[in-house]
Protein backbone atom coordinates (compact mmCIF):
# COMPACT_ATOMS: atom_id res chain seq x y z
CA UNK A 1 0.00 0.00 0.00
CA UNK A 2 1.15 3.65 -0.86
CA UNK A 3 2.99 4.95 2.41
CA UNK A 4 1.26 8.29 1.97
CA UNK A 5 -2.47 7.31 2.25
CA UNK A 6 -2.00 4.70 4.50
CA UNK A 7 -2.01 6.75 8.10
CA UNK A 8 -4.67 8.65 7.53
CA UNK A 9 -6.93 5.90 6.10
CA UNK A 10 -5.95 4.07 9.61
CA UNK A 11 -6.84 6.77 11.58
CA UNK A 12 -10.44 7.28 10.06
CA UNK A 13 -10.78 3.06 9.75
CA UNK A 14 -10.32 3.36 13.78
CA UNK A 15 -12.43 5.85 14.81
CA UNK A 16 -15.53 4.28 11.92
CA UNK A 17 -14.66 0.78 13.68
CA UNK A 18 -15.21 2.66 17.59
CA UNK A 19 -18.46 4.49 16.69
CA UNK A 20 -19.68 1.47 15.23
CA UNK A 21 -18.70 -1.17 17.40
CA UNK A 22 -21.06 0.53 20.22
CA UNK A 23 -23.89 0.94 17.75
CA UNK A 24 -24.04 -2.46 16.47
CA UNK A 25 -23.50 -3.41 20.19
CA UNK A 26 -26.99 -1.93 21.72
CA UNK A 27 -28.39 -2.80 18.12
CA UNK A 28 -26.96 -6.46 18.76
CA UNK A 29 -28.43 -6.92 22.47
CA UNK A 30 -32.05 -5.44 21.84
CA UNK A 31 -32.01 -7.92 17.99
CA UNK A 32 -31.48 -10.63 20.39
CA UNK A 33 -33.46 -13.28 21.00
CA UNK A 34 -31.55 -14.61 23.88
CA UNK A 35 -31.97 -11.27 25.54
CA UNK A 36 -36.00 -11.44 25.14
CA UNK A 37 -36.62 -14.95 26.52
CA UNK A 38 -34.47 -13.66 29.80
CA UNK A 39 -36.98 -11.26 30.28
CA UNK A 40 -39.84 -13.67 29.35
CA UNK A 41 -38.11 -16.31 32.06
CA UNK A 42 -37.78 -13.63 34.71
CA UNK A 43 -41.31 -12.12 34.15
CA UNK A 44 -42.59 -15.67 34.52
CA UNK A 45 -40.73 -16.28 37.71
CA UNK A 46 -41.86 -12.96 38.93
CA UNK A 47 -45.60 -13.65 38.49
CA UNK A 48 -45.63 -17.05 39.44
CA UNK A 49 -43.77 -16.13 42.77
CA UNK A 50 -46.68 -13.20 43.30
CA UNK A 51 -49.20 -15.94 42.51
CA UNK A 52 -48.05 -18.55 44.67
CA UNK A 53 -45.56 -17.48 47.22
CA UNK A 54 -45.63 -20.41 49.58
CA UNK A 55 -44.97 -22.64 46.86
CA UNK A 56 -43.37 -20.98 44.02
CA UNK A 57 -40.89 -18.51 45.66
CA UNK A 58 -39.12 -21.01 47.39
CA UNK A 59 -35.58 -21.74 47.18
CA UNK A 60 -36.53 -25.35 46.99
CA UNK A 61 -38.38 -24.69 43.94
CA UNK A 62 -35.58 -22.79 42.39
CA UNK A 63 -33.72 -25.76 43.26
CA UNK A 64 -35.55 -27.96 41.64
CA UNK A 65 -35.96 -25.42 38.45
CA UNK A 66 -32.20 -25.22 37.69
CA UNK A 67 -31.40 -28.33 38.48
CA UNK A 68 -34.20 -29.71 35.83
CA UNK A 69 -32.81 -27.71 33.13
CA UNK A 70 -29.22 -27.95 33.46
CA UNK A 71 -29.58 -31.33 31.78
CA UNK A 72 -31.11 -29.98 28.70
CA UNK A 73 -28.83 -26.83 29.03
CA UNK A 74 -25.78 -28.56 29.07
CA UNK A 75 -27.07 -30.53 26.18
CA UNK A 76 -28.32 -27.64 24.47
CA UNK A 77 -24.37 -25.79 23.97
CA UNK A 78 -23.79 -29.21 21.91
CA UNK A 79 -26.21 -28.66 19.98
CA UNK A 80 -25.78 -25.20 19.63
CA UNK A 81 -22.42 -25.92 17.80
CA UNK A 82 -23.98 -28.35 15.24
CA UNK A 83 -26.90 -26.07 14.44
CA UNK A 84 -24.82 -23.33 13.98
CA UNK A 85 -22.91 -24.92 11.01
CA UNK A 86 -25.78 -25.64 9.62
CA UNK A 87 -26.40 -29.04 10.67
CA UNK A 88 -28.79 -31.18 13.51
CA UNK A 89 -28.40 -34.01 15.67
CA UNK A 90 -31.33 -35.90 16.74
CA UNK A 91 -29.44 -38.79 18.62
CA UNK A 92 -28.23 -36.75 21.84
CA UNK A 93 -31.41 -38.43 23.99
CA UNK A 94 -30.27 -42.04 23.01
CA UNK A 95 -26.68 -41.14 23.44
CA UNK A 96 -27.49 -39.74 26.86
CA UNK A 97 -29.07 -43.23 27.61
CA UNK A 98 -26.20 -45.15 26.57
CA UNK A 99 -23.92 -43.26 28.22
CA UNK A 100 -26.03 -43.42 31.54
CA UNK A 101 -25.88 -47.51 30.82
CA UNK A 102 -21.84 -47.35 30.33
CA UNK A 103 -21.31 -45.88 33.04
CA UNK A 104 -24.28 -47.70 35.35
CA UNK A 105 -23.17 -50.90 34.24
CA UNK A 106 -18.77 -50.22 35.14
CA UNK A 107 -19.67 -49.22 38.31
CA UNK A 108 -22.34 -51.71 39.11
CA UNK A 109 -19.29 -54.25 38.51
CA UNK A 110 -17.57 -52.71 41.61
CA UNK A 111 -20.39 -54.41 43.82
CA UNK A 112 -18.65 -57.59 43.78
CA UNK A 113 -15.06 -56.50 43.23
CA UNK A 114 -13.03 -53.92 44.68
CA UNK A 115 -10.72 -53.60 40.99
CA UNK A 116 -10.09 -49.88 40.23
CA UNK A 117 -11.55 -50.77 36.94
CA UNK A 118 -14.76 -50.13 38.63
CA UNK A 119 -14.69 -47.38 40.55
CA UNK A 120 -16.15 -43.59 39.23
CA UNK A 121 -12.33 -42.88 38.07
CA UNK A 122 -12.62 -45.36 34.93
CA UNK A 123 -16.37 -45.37 34.59
CA UNK A 124 -17.00 -41.73 34.06
CA UNK A 125 -13.89 -41.31 31.36
CA UNK A 126 -15.31 -44.75 29.59
CA UNK A 127 -18.88 -42.72 29.58
CA UNK A 128 -17.19 -40.04 27.61
CA UNK A 129 -15.53 -41.77 25.13
CA UNK A 130 -18.80 -43.63 24.39
CA UNK A 131 -20.27 -40.27 24.10
CA UNK A 132 -17.19 -38.73 21.48
CA UNK A 133 -17.36 -42.62 19.86
CA UNK A 134 -20.60 -41.15 18.93
CA UNK A 135 -20.22 -38.09 18.06
CA UNK A 136 -17.41 -39.46 15.74
CA UNK A 137 -19.73 -41.79 13.87
CA UNK A 138 -22.11 -39.15 13.57
CA UNK A 139 -19.33 -37.27 12.23
CA UNK A 140 -17.47 -39.40 9.75
CA UNK A 141 -21.03 -39.71 7.92
CA UNK A 142 -22.22 -36.25 7.51
CA UNK A 143 -18.65 -35.43 6.59
CA UNK A 144 -16.65 -38.04 5.09
CA UNK A 145 -19.92 -39.84 3.44
CA UNK A 146 -21.58 -36.69 2.74
CA UNK A 147 -24.56 -38.38 3.98
CA UNK A 148 -28.07 -35.23 5.51
CA UNK A 149 -27.36 -34.82 9.42
CA UNK A 150 -31.03 -35.41 9.76
CA UNK A 151 -30.82 -39.14 8.69
CA UNK A 152 -27.17 -39.82 9.97
CA UNK A 153 -28.58 -38.99 13.51
CA UNK A 154 -32.01 -40.43 13.24
CA UNK A 155 -29.91 -43.76 12.56
CA UNK A 156 -27.89 -43.15 15.45
CA UNK A 157 -30.65 -42.22 17.72
CA UNK A 158 -31.97 -45.98 16.99
CA UNK A 159 -28.68 -47.71 17.13
CA UNK A 160 -27.85 -45.95 20.74
CA UNK A 161 -31.13 -46.35 22.07
CA UNK A 162 -31.50 -50.40 21.10
CA UNK A 163 -27.43 -50.49 21.67
CA UNK A 164 -28.62 -49.05 25.51
CA UNK A 165 -31.12 -51.57 25.76
CA UNK A 166 -29.28 -54.33 24.85
CA UNK A 167 -26.24 -53.55 27.44
CA UNK A 168 -28.47 -53.04 30.19
CA UNK A 169 -30.31 -56.42 29.31
CA UNK A 170 -33.72 -54.69 30.05
CA UNK A 171 -32.67 -54.07 33.81
CA UNK A 172 -32.45 -50.83 35.91
CA UNK A 173 -29.21 -50.42 37.30
CA UNK A 174 -29.53 -48.87 40.84
CA UNK A 175 -26.62 -50.49 42.77
CA UNK A 176 -23.25 -48.58 41.78
CA UNK A 177 -20.57 -50.60 43.55
CA UNK A 178 -17.94 -49.39 46.01
CA UNK A 179 -17.60 -46.10 44.87
CA UNK A 180 -21.08 -45.14 44.40
CA UNK A 181 -21.55 -42.49 47.33
CA UNK A 182 -18.50 -40.90 46.17
CA UNK A 183 -20.05 -40.50 42.40
CA UNK A 184 -23.29 -38.92 43.92
CA UNK A 185 -21.85 -37.05 46.70
CA UNK A 186 -19.75 -35.19 43.20
CA UNK A 187 -22.07 -35.50 40.68
CA UNK A 188 -25.33 -35.30 42.15
CA UNK A 189 -24.38 -33.06 44.94
CA UNK A 190 -25.21 -29.70 45.35
CA UNK A 191 -23.64 -26.43 46.24
CA UNK A 192 -26.64 -23.48 46.77
CA UNK A 193 -28.04 -25.17 43.75
CA UNK A 194 -27.43 -28.58 42.33
CA UNK A 195 -23.78 -29.04 40.89
CA UNK A 196 -25.22 -29.89 37.51
CA UNK A 197 -26.05 -25.92 37.61
CA UNK A 198 -22.59 -25.33 38.22
CA UNK A 199 -21.30 -26.81 35.24
CA UNK A 200 -23.92 -25.41 33.15
CA UNK A 201 -23.24 -22.03 34.05
CA UNK A 202 -18.92 -22.38 33.29
CA UNK A 203 -19.71 -24.62 30.22
CA UNK A 204 -22.03 -21.51 29.09
CA UNK A 205 -19.48 -19.61 29.65
CA UNK A 206 -16.57 -20.95 28.73
CA UNK A 207 -18.48 -21.97 25.11
CA UNK A 208 -19.57 -18.48 25.10
CA UNK A 209 -15.93 -17.65 25.13
CA UNK A 210 -15.15 -20.13 22.55
CA UNK A 211 -17.75 -19.03 20.08
CA UNK A 212 -16.59 -15.42 20.40
CA UNK A 213 -12.83 -15.31 20.24
CA UNK A 214 -11.28 -18.14 19.10
CA UNK A 215 -10.57 -19.37 15.02
CA UNK A 216 -12.85 -22.73 15.98
CA UNK A 217 -15.81 -20.45 16.90
CA UNK A 218 -15.73 -17.98 14.09
CA UNK A 219 -15.46 -21.03 11.72
CA UNK A 220 -18.44 -22.47 12.96
CA UNK A 221 -20.03 -19.22 11.81
CA UNK A 222 -18.57 -19.20 8.37
CA UNK A 223 -19.44 -23.20 7.80
CA UNK A 224 -22.98 -21.97 8.56
CA UNK A 225 -23.11 -18.95 6.20
CA UNK A 226 -21.75 -20.87 3.64
CA UNK A 227 -19.77 -23.69 3.57
CA UNK A 228 -18.98 -23.69 0.09
CA UNK A 229 -16.67 -20.26 0.77
CA UNK A 230 -15.28 -21.41 3.78
CA UNK A 231 -13.92 -24.52 2.05
CA UNK A 232 -12.62 -21.95 -0.72
CA UNK A 233 -11.27 -19.91 1.57
CA UNK A 234 -9.30 -22.69 3.32
CA UNK A 235 -11.33 -23.46 6.32
CA UNK A 236 -10.77 -27.22 7.59
CA UNK A 237 -14.48 -27.64 6.87
CA UNK A 238 -14.54 -31.39 7.19
CA UNK A 239 -12.53 -31.03 10.67
CA UNK A 240 -14.20 -28.75 12.07
CA UNK A 241 -17.81 -30.49 11.47
CA UNK A 242 -16.25 -33.19 12.79
CA UNK A 243 -15.72 -31.69 15.79
CA UNK A 244 -19.05 -29.62 16.50
CA UNK A 245 -20.85 -33.43 16.18
CA UNK A 246 -18.66 -34.48 18.78
CA UNK A 247 -18.50 -31.92 21.22
CA UNK A 248 -22.71 -32.10 20.84
CA UNK A 249 -22.40 -35.94 21.82
CA UNK A 250 -19.86 -35.29 24.75
CA UNK A 251 -22.23 -32.89 26.06
CA UNK A 252 -24.50 -35.55 25.46
CA UNK A 253 -22.19 -37.68 28.00
CA UNK A 254 -21.78 -35.21 30.50
CA UNK A 255 -25.61 -34.28 30.88
CA UNK A 256 -26.10 -38.33 31.17
CA UNK A 257 -23.49 -38.35 34.24
CA UNK A 258 -24.64 -35.51 36.04
CA UNK A 259 -28.52 -36.89 35.90
CA UNK A 260 -26.79 -40.46 37.21
CA UNK A 261 -25.86 -38.33 39.89
CA UNK A 262 -28.89 -37.09 40.50
CA UNK A 263 -30.64 -39.84 39.88
CA UNK A 264 -28.93 -42.71 41.29
CA UNK A 265 -30.08 -45.38 38.81
CA UNK A 266 -29.78 -45.81 35.13
CA UNK A 267 -32.60 -47.09 33.23
CA UNK A 268 -32.15 -47.27 29.31
CA UNK A 269 -35.18 -44.64 28.52
CA UNK A 270 -32.68 -42.08 30.15
CA UNK A 271 -33.04 -39.50 27.81
CA UNK A 272 -35.91 -40.60 25.88
CA UNK A 273 -37.62 -37.76 23.71
CA UNK A 274 -35.24 -35.22 25.58
CA UNK A 275 -33.95 -34.71 22.28
CA UNK A 276 -36.80 -32.53 21.39
CA UNK A 277 -36.37 -30.78 24.06
CA UNK A 278 -32.80 -29.82 23.32
CA UNK A 279 -33.49 -28.48 19.55
CA UNK A 280 -36.19 -26.35 21.09
CA UNK A 281 -34.25 -24.69 23.78
CA UNK A 282 -31.59 -24.03 20.89
CA UNK A 283 -33.86 -23.00 18.68
CA UNK A 284 -35.47 -20.29 21.21
CA UNK A 285 -32.66 -19.20 22.42
CA UNK A 286 -32.11 -17.48 19.24
CA UNK A 287 -29.97 -20.04 17.12
CA UNK A 288 -31.27 -20.48 13.67
CA UNK A 289 -31.60 -23.81 12.18
CA UNK A 290 -30.47 -22.35 9.23
CA UNK A 291 -27.15 -22.43 10.36
CA UNK A 292 -24.64 -19.05 10.75
CA UNK A 293 -26.19 -17.79 13.94
CA UNK A 294 -26.94 -18.87 17.57
CA UNK A 295 -25.08 -18.56 21.17
CA UNK A 296 -24.01 -20.22 24.11
CA UNK A 297 -26.04 -18.08 26.21
CA UNK A 298 -29.34 -18.44 23.99
CA UNK A 299 -29.13 -22.44 24.79
CA UNK A 300 -28.86 -21.55 28.44
CA UNK A 301 -32.44 -19.05 28.72
CA UNK A 302 -34.00 -21.26 26.45
CA UNK A 303 -33.61 -24.05 28.20
CA UNK A 304 -34.64 -22.50 31.25
CA UNK A 305 -37.72 -20.67 29.67
CA UNK A 306 -38.89 -24.75 28.82
CA UNK A 307 -38.79 -25.58 32.34
CA UNK A 308 -39.88 -22.73 33.83
CA UNK A 309 -43.39 -23.30 32.21
CA UNK A 310 -42.88 -26.56 32.53
CA UNK A 311 -42.78 -25.96 36.14
CA UNK A 312 -45.40 -23.02 36.48
CA UNK A 313 -48.08 -25.67 34.40
CA UNK A 314 -47.60 -27.97 37.23
CA UNK A 315 -48.16 -25.42 39.94
CA UNK A 316 -50.88 -24.35 38.54
CA UNK A 317 -52.70 -27.34 38.32
CA UNK A 318 -52.18 -27.97 34.53
CA UNK A 319 -51.98 -31.81 33.25
CA UNK A 320 -48.25 -32.37 32.53
CA UNK A 321 -49.08 -34.00 29.72
CA UNK A 322 -49.42 -30.51 28.22
CA UNK A 323 -45.85 -30.07 28.58
CA UNK A 324 -45.24 -31.31 24.98
CA UNK A 325 -47.97 -28.93 23.43
CA UNK A 326 -45.98 -25.88 24.65
CA UNK A 327 -42.20 -27.84 23.54
CA UNK A 328 -43.90 -28.17 19.77
CA UNK A 329 -45.29 -25.25 19.87
CA UNK A 330 -42.36 -23.37 20.91
CA UNK A 331 -40.10 -24.22 18.12
CA UNK A 332 -42.74 -23.80 15.35
CA UNK A 333 -43.24 -20.29 17.37
CA UNK A 334 -39.39 -19.87 17.27
CA UNK A 335 -38.90 -20.85 13.63
CA UNK A 336 -41.60 -18.50 12.24
CA UNK A 337 -40.00 -15.88 14.30
CA UNK A 338 -36.66 -16.75 12.72
CA UNK A 339 -38.69 -16.42 9.01
CA UNK A 340 -40.06 -13.04 9.94
CA UNK A 341 -36.50 -11.70 10.46
CA UNK A 342 -35.02 -13.47 7.75
CA UNK A 343 -37.39 -11.44 5.44
CA UNK A 344 -36.72 -8.13 7.50
CA UNK A 345 -33.21 -8.61 6.43
CA UNK A 346 -33.53 -9.28 3.36
CA UNK B 1 10.54 -16.94 -17.68
CA UNK B 2 6.72 -17.18 -17.09
CA UNK B 3 4.91 -16.85 -14.08
CA UNK B 4 2.51 -19.59 -15.08
CA UNK B 5 2.26 -21.65 -18.00
CA UNK B 6 -1.36 -23.92 -19.39
CA UNK B 7 -0.56 -26.71 -21.60
CA UNK B 8 -3.21 -28.42 -23.33
CA UNK B 9 -5.73 -27.88 -20.58
CA UNK B 10 -8.86 -29.57 -21.40
CA UNK B 11 -11.90 -29.63 -18.83
CA UNK B 12 -15.03 -31.59 -18.78
CA UNK B 13 -18.27 -31.50 -16.25
CA UNK B 14 -19.99 -34.79 -16.68
CA UNK B 15 -20.87 -34.30 -20.78
CA UNK B 16 -20.03 -30.92 -20.87
CA UNK B 17 -17.16 -29.52 -22.41
CA UNK B 18 -16.35 -26.42 -21.02
CA UNK B 19 -12.64 -25.63 -22.04
CA UNK B 20 -10.64 -27.76 -24.83
CA UNK B 21 -6.83 -27.85 -25.13
CA UNK B 22 -6.09 -24.60 -24.21
CA UNK B 23 -2.81 -23.03 -24.13
CA UNK B 24 -1.73 -19.76 -22.18
CA UNK B 25 1.23 -18.11 -20.53
CA UNK B 26 1.52 -15.45 -18.21
CA UNK B 27 4.60 -13.35 -18.30
CA UNK B 28 5.99 -11.34 -14.69
CA UNK B 29 4.29 -8.29 -14.13
CA UNK B 30 1.54 -8.60 -16.83
CA UNK B 31 -1.98 -7.85 -16.98
CA UNK B 32 -4.12 -10.55 -18.97
CA UNK B 33 -7.63 -9.35 -19.88
CA UNK B 34 -9.35 -12.51 -20.44
CA UNK B 35 -12.93 -12.39 -22.72
CA UNK B 36 -15.59 -14.31 -23.74
CA UNK B 37 -18.89 -15.02 -24.10
CA UNK B 38 -21.01 -16.26 -20.93
CA UNK B 39 -20.46 -20.30 -20.56
CA UNK B 40 -17.19 -19.87 -22.82
CA UNK B 41 -15.23 -20.92 -20.16
CA UNK B 42 -13.65 -18.16 -18.27
CA UNK B 43 -14.34 -18.72 -14.60
CA UNK B 44 -13.39 -22.85 -15.41
CA UNK B 45 -10.17 -21.74 -17.09
CA UNK B 46 -9.02 -19.37 -13.79
CA UNK B 47 -10.50 -22.11 -10.89
CA UNK B 48 -8.03 -24.89 -12.49
CA UNK B 49 -4.99 -22.08 -12.03
CA UNK B 50 -6.06 -21.27 -8.28
CA UNK B 51 -6.89 -25.08 -7.52
CA UNK B 52 -10.51 -25.11 -7.22
CA UNK B 53 -10.37 -28.56 -9.41
CA UNK B 54 -7.99 -29.92 -11.88
CA UNK B 55 -7.77 -30.50 -15.26
CA UNK B 56 -9.41 -33.12 -17.03
CA UNK B 57 -5.88 -33.38 -19.44
CA UNK B 58 -3.05 -30.53 -19.42
CA UNK B 59 -0.52 -29.20 -17.11
CA UNK B 60 -0.28 -26.40 -15.00
CA UNK B 61 3.03 -25.33 -15.16
CA UNK B 62 4.39 -22.49 -12.42
CA UNK B 63 8.03 -20.71 -12.27
CA UNK B 64 9.64 -24.41 -10.14
CA UNK B 65 7.80 -26.94 -12.26
CA UNK B 66 4.63 -28.60 -13.13
CA UNK B 67 2.11 -28.47 -10.24
CA UNK B 68 -1.14 -30.16 -9.34
CA UNK B 69 -3.95 -28.81 -6.55
CA UNK B 70 -6.40 -30.53 -4.81
CA UNK B 71 -7.47 -27.73 -3.00
CA UNK B 72 -7.47 -23.91 -3.11
CA UNK B 73 -4.76 -23.42 -0.31
CA UNK B 74 -2.13 -24.75 -2.23
CA UNK B 75 -2.40 -22.94 -5.32
CA UNK B 76 -2.64 -19.93 -2.65
CA UNK B 77 0.56 -21.48 -1.18
CA UNK B 78 2.25 -21.11 -4.38
CA UNK B 79 1.36 -17.40 -4.93
CA UNK B 80 -2.08 -17.57 -6.51
CA UNK B 81 -4.89 -15.27 -5.47
CA UNK B 82 -7.94 -15.33 -6.54
CA UNK B 83 -11.72 -13.29 -6.75
CA UNK B 84 -14.25 -15.42 -7.26
CA UNK B 85 -17.35 -14.16 -9.91
CA UNK B 86 -19.55 -14.79 -6.73
CA UNK B 87 -17.10 -13.30 -4.18
CA UNK B 88 -16.97 -16.15 -1.86
CA UNK B 89 -18.85 -14.29 1.11
CA UNK B 90 -20.10 -15.82 4.37
CA UNK B 91 -23.10 -13.28 5.05
CA UNK B 92 -23.49 -14.05 8.07
CA UNK B 93 -19.87 -12.76 9.36
CA UNK B 94 -18.43 -9.03 8.96
CA UNK B 95 -16.39 -7.59 6.19
CA UNK B 96 -13.29 -8.02 8.78
CA UNK B 97 -13.83 -11.25 9.73
CA UNK B 98 -14.55 -12.46 5.48
CA UNK B 99 -11.57 -10.91 4.92
CA UNK B 100 -9.31 -12.85 7.12
CA UNK B 101 -11.51 -16.08 6.90
CA UNK B 102 -9.05 -19.20 7.03
CA UNK B 103 -6.20 -16.71 7.37
CA UNK B 104 -7.33 -15.64 10.77
CA UNK B 105 -4.93 -13.06 13.00
CA UNK B 106 -4.28 -14.29 16.55
CA UNK B 107 -3.08 -13.48 19.60
CA UNK B 108 -1.64 -15.06 22.60
CA UNK B 109 -4.57 -14.76 25.61
CA UNK B 110 -2.46 -17.17 28.69
CA UNK B 111 -2.52 -20.29 27.66
CA UNK B 112 -4.81 -19.38 24.97
CA UNK B 113 -4.47 -18.37 21.11
CA UNK B 114 -7.88 -15.89 20.49
CA UNK B 115 -8.96 -14.00 17.30
CA UNK B 116 -6.81 -10.71 17.67
CA UNK B 117 -9.75 -8.39 16.31
CA UNK B 118 -8.30 -5.41 16.91
CA UNK B 119 -5.52 -6.27 14.56
CA UNK B 120 -7.93 -7.42 11.99
CA UNK B 121 -10.52 -4.78 12.29
CA UNK B 122 -7.55 -2.17 11.52
CA UNK B 123 -5.57 -4.26 8.66
CA UNK B 124 -9.22 -4.22 7.07
CA UNK B 125 -9.75 -0.45 7.42
CA UNK B 126 -6.45 -0.01 5.70
CA UNK B 127 -7.21 -2.49 2.97
CA UNK B 128 -10.89 -1.13 2.68
CA UNK B 129 -8.96 2.42 2.52
CA UNK B 130 -6.36 1.38 -0.05
CA UNK B 131 -9.62 0.87 -2.44
CA UNK B 132 -11.47 3.79 -1.51
CA UNK B 133 -14.34 1.77 -0.40
CA UNK B 134 -16.72 3.15 1.92
CA UNK B 135 -16.67 -0.35 3.75
CA UNK B 136 -16.74 -0.36 7.08
CA UNK B 137 -14.70 -3.89 8.79
CA UNK B 138 -17.67 -4.03 11.42
CA UNK B 139 -20.40 -4.14 9.13
CA UNK B 140 -22.43 -7.48 8.49
CA UNK B 141 -21.94 -8.21 4.59
CA UNK B 142 -25.43 -9.06 4.79
CA UNK B 143 -25.87 -5.68 4.78
CA UNK B 144 -23.65 -4.41 2.12
CA UNK B 145 -24.01 -2.58 -1.12
CA UNK B 146 -22.41 -4.84 -4.52
CA UNK B 147 -19.48 -2.24 -4.27
CA UNK B 148 -18.28 -2.93 -0.75
CA UNK B 149 -18.74 -6.84 -1.35
CA UNK B 150 -16.61 -6.28 -3.69
CA UNK B 151 -14.19 -4.56 -1.95
CA UNK B 152 -14.38 -7.42 0.73
CA UNK B 153 -13.65 -10.08 -1.98
CA UNK B 154 -10.76 -8.04 -3.41
CA UNK B 155 -9.18 -7.04 -0.26
CA UNK B 156 -8.35 -11.03 0.86
CA UNK B 157 -6.46 -11.03 -2.25
CA UNK B 158 -3.72 -8.24 -0.75
CA UNK B 159 -3.13 -10.63 2.70
CA UNK B 160 -0.51 -12.51 1.24
CA UNK B 161 2.58 -11.29 -1.39
CA UNK B 162 0.82 -13.15 -4.33
CA UNK B 163 2.83 -13.89 -7.61
CA UNK B 164 -0.62 -14.27 -9.51
CA UNK B 165 -3.70 -12.51 -8.80
CA UNK B 166 -7.02 -13.74 -10.66
CA UNK B 167 -10.06 -11.44 -10.81
CA UNK B 168 -13.13 -13.29 -11.98
CA UNK B 169 -15.53 -10.22 -13.25
CA UNK B 170 -14.31 -7.69 -10.42
CA UNK B 171 -16.31 -4.71 -11.81
CA UNK B 172 -19.72 -6.12 -12.68
CA UNK B 173 -21.76 -5.06 -9.92
CA UNK B 174 -19.68 -2.03 -9.22
CA UNK B 175 -20.17 2.02 -9.85
CA UNK B 176 -18.30 3.86 -11.96
CA UNK B 177 -16.08 5.44 -9.52
CA UNK B 178 -15.33 1.82 -7.88
CA UNK B 179 -14.69 0.54 -11.20
CA UNK B 180 -11.62 3.20 -10.91
CA UNK B 181 -10.16 2.44 -7.97
CA UNK B 182 -10.56 -1.63 -8.80
CA UNK B 183 -8.56 -0.55 -12.42
CA UNK B 184 -6.09 1.40 -9.89
CA UNK B 185 -5.63 -1.32 -7.67
CA UNK B 186 -4.66 -3.40 -10.89
CA UNK B 187 -1.94 -1.10 -12.00
CA UNK B 188 -0.79 -1.04 -8.80
CA UNK B 189 -0.69 -4.70 -8.58
CA UNK B 190 1.56 -4.77 -12.02
CA UNK B 191 3.51 -2.09 -10.72
CA UNK B 192 4.57 -4.11 -7.80
CA UNK B 193 5.36 -7.06 -9.76
CA UNK B 194 2.43 -9.08 -9.47
CA UNK B 195 0.82 -10.45 -12.72
CA UNK B 196 -3.22 -10.03 -13.07
CA UNK B 197 -5.85 -11.90 -15.12
CA UNK B 198 -8.79 -9.55 -15.41
CA UNK B 199 -12.04 -11.03 -16.68
CA UNK B 200 -14.33 -8.64 -17.50
CA UNK B 201 -17.45 -7.92 -20.21
CA UNK B 202 -16.50 -3.92 -20.12
CA UNK B 203 -13.94 -3.36 -23.41
CA UNK B 204 -12.91 -0.03 -21.53
CA UNK B 205 -11.66 -1.78 -18.80
CA UNK B 206 -9.72 -3.95 -20.76
CA UNK B 207 -8.25 -1.53 -23.19
CA UNK B 208 -7.06 0.36 -20.39
CA UNK B 209 -5.24 -1.77 -17.91
CA UNK B 210 -4.40 -4.86 -20.15
CA UNK B 211 -1.11 -5.66 -21.80
CA UNK B 212 -2.51 -8.81 -23.94
CA UNK B 213 -5.68 -9.87 -24.28
CA UNK B 214 -7.02 -13.71 -24.53
CA UNK B 215 -10.40 -14.66 -25.92
CA UNK B 216 -12.03 -17.80 -25.79
CA UNK B 217 -15.20 -18.91 -27.50
CA UNK B 218 -17.17 -21.99 -26.43
CA UNK B 219 -13.86 -23.36 -24.55
CA UNK B 220 -11.05 -22.82 -27.15
CA UNK B 221 -8.59 -20.08 -27.00
CA UNK B 222 -9.35 -17.91 -30.59
CA UNK B 223 -6.70 -15.18 -29.73
CA UNK B 224 -4.06 -14.21 -27.53
CA UNK B 225 -2.38 -11.08 -28.26
CA UNK B 226 -0.95 -7.70 -27.66
CA UNK B 227 -3.56 -5.04 -26.49
CA UNK B 228 -2.02 -2.23 -29.16
CA UNK B 229 -2.65 -4.65 -32.03
CA UNK B 230 -5.58 -5.25 -31.37
CA UNK B 231 -9.38 -2.96 -31.32
CA UNK B 232 -12.11 -3.55 -29.45
CA UNK B 233 -13.88 -3.89 -32.35
CA UNK B 234 -11.73 -6.83 -33.48
CA UNK B 235 -12.32 -8.56 -30.09
CA UNK B 236 -15.95 -8.45 -30.05
CA UNK B 237 -15.94 -10.07 -33.44
CA UNK B 238 -13.55 -12.52 -31.64
CA UNK B 239 -15.95 -13.09 -28.87
CA UNK B 240 -19.31 -13.27 -30.80
CA UNK B 241 -17.94 -15.62 -33.92
CA UNK B 242 -17.73 -12.83 -36.45
CA UNK B 243 -14.27 -12.72 -36.77
CA UNK B 244 -12.86 -16.25 -36.40
CA UNK B 245 -9.24 -16.39 -35.39
CA UNK B 246 -6.65 -13.73 -34.67
N1 LIG C 1 -19.30 -27.03 -11.73
C1 LIG C 1 -19.83 -27.16 -12.97
N2 LIG C 1 -20.58 -28.24 -13.28
C2 LIG C 1 -21.09 -28.40 -14.52
N3 LIG C 1 -20.92 -27.53 -15.51
C3 LIG C 1 -20.19 -26.43 -15.26
C4 LIG C 1 -19.60 -26.19 -13.99
N4 LIG C 1 -18.93 -25.02 -14.04
C5 LIG C 1 -19.08 -24.55 -15.30
N5 LIG C 1 -19.83 -25.39 -16.04
C6 LIG C 1 -20.17 -25.22 -17.45
O1 LIG C 1 -18.99 -24.94 -18.15
C7 LIG C 1 -19.21 -23.94 -19.13
C8 LIG C 1 -18.30 -22.76 -18.91
O2 LIG C 1 -18.71 -22.08 -17.73
P1 LIG C 1 -17.92 -20.84 -17.11
O3 LIG C 1 -16.49 -21.18 -17.03
O4 LIG C 1 -18.61 -20.47 -15.86
O5 LIG C 1 -18.15 -19.72 -18.22
P2 LIG C 1 -17.90 -18.13 -18.13
O6 LIG C 1 -17.27 -17.82 -16.83
O7 LIG C 1 -17.04 -17.84 -19.30
O8 LIG C 1 -19.25 -17.50 -18.27
C9 LIG C 1 -20.69 -23.59 -19.06
O9 LIG C 1 -21.37 -24.34 -20.05
C10 LIG C 1 -21.08 -24.04 -17.68
O10 LIG C 1 -22.44 -24.41 -17.67
MG1 LIG D 1 -17.87 -16.67 -15.28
Amino acid sequence: MPPDTAPANASVAISDVTGIKELTLTQRLFASQALWVTVAVLLIMGLMSLRYPDQYGTEENFYNITRNFSFIGIMALGMTAVIITGGIDLSVGSVMGVVGIVVGLIMHAGKTSDSFLYSWYCAVPAGLATGVLCGLFNGVLVTRVGLSPFVTTLGTLSIARSAAVLLSQNKMIYEFGYSGQQFFDIFGGQFIVANSVWLLIIMTIGFALVLNTTVWGRHLYAIGGNEHAAQLTGVPVVRVKMQAYIFCSLCAAVAAIMLLGWQGSAINALGTGYELRVIASTVIGGTNLLGGEGGAFGAFVGAALIEVIRNGLILAGVDSNYQGIFVGGFIILAVLLERVRGRKRE
Amino acid sequence: MSVLQLRNISKSFGAIRALTDVNLTLEPGEVLGLMGDNGAGKSTLVKIMAGNFPPTTGDIMLEDGPVVFHQPVEARRKGIEIVYQDLALCNNLSAAANVFLGREIKRRFGPFNILDFRAMYEQAGQLFGELKSETRPHDLVRRMSGGQRQAVAISRTRLSNPKVVLLDEPTAAISVRQVAEVLDLIRRLRDQGICVVLISHRMPDVFSVCDRVFVLRRGRKVAEKPIADSSPEEVTGLITGAIHAA
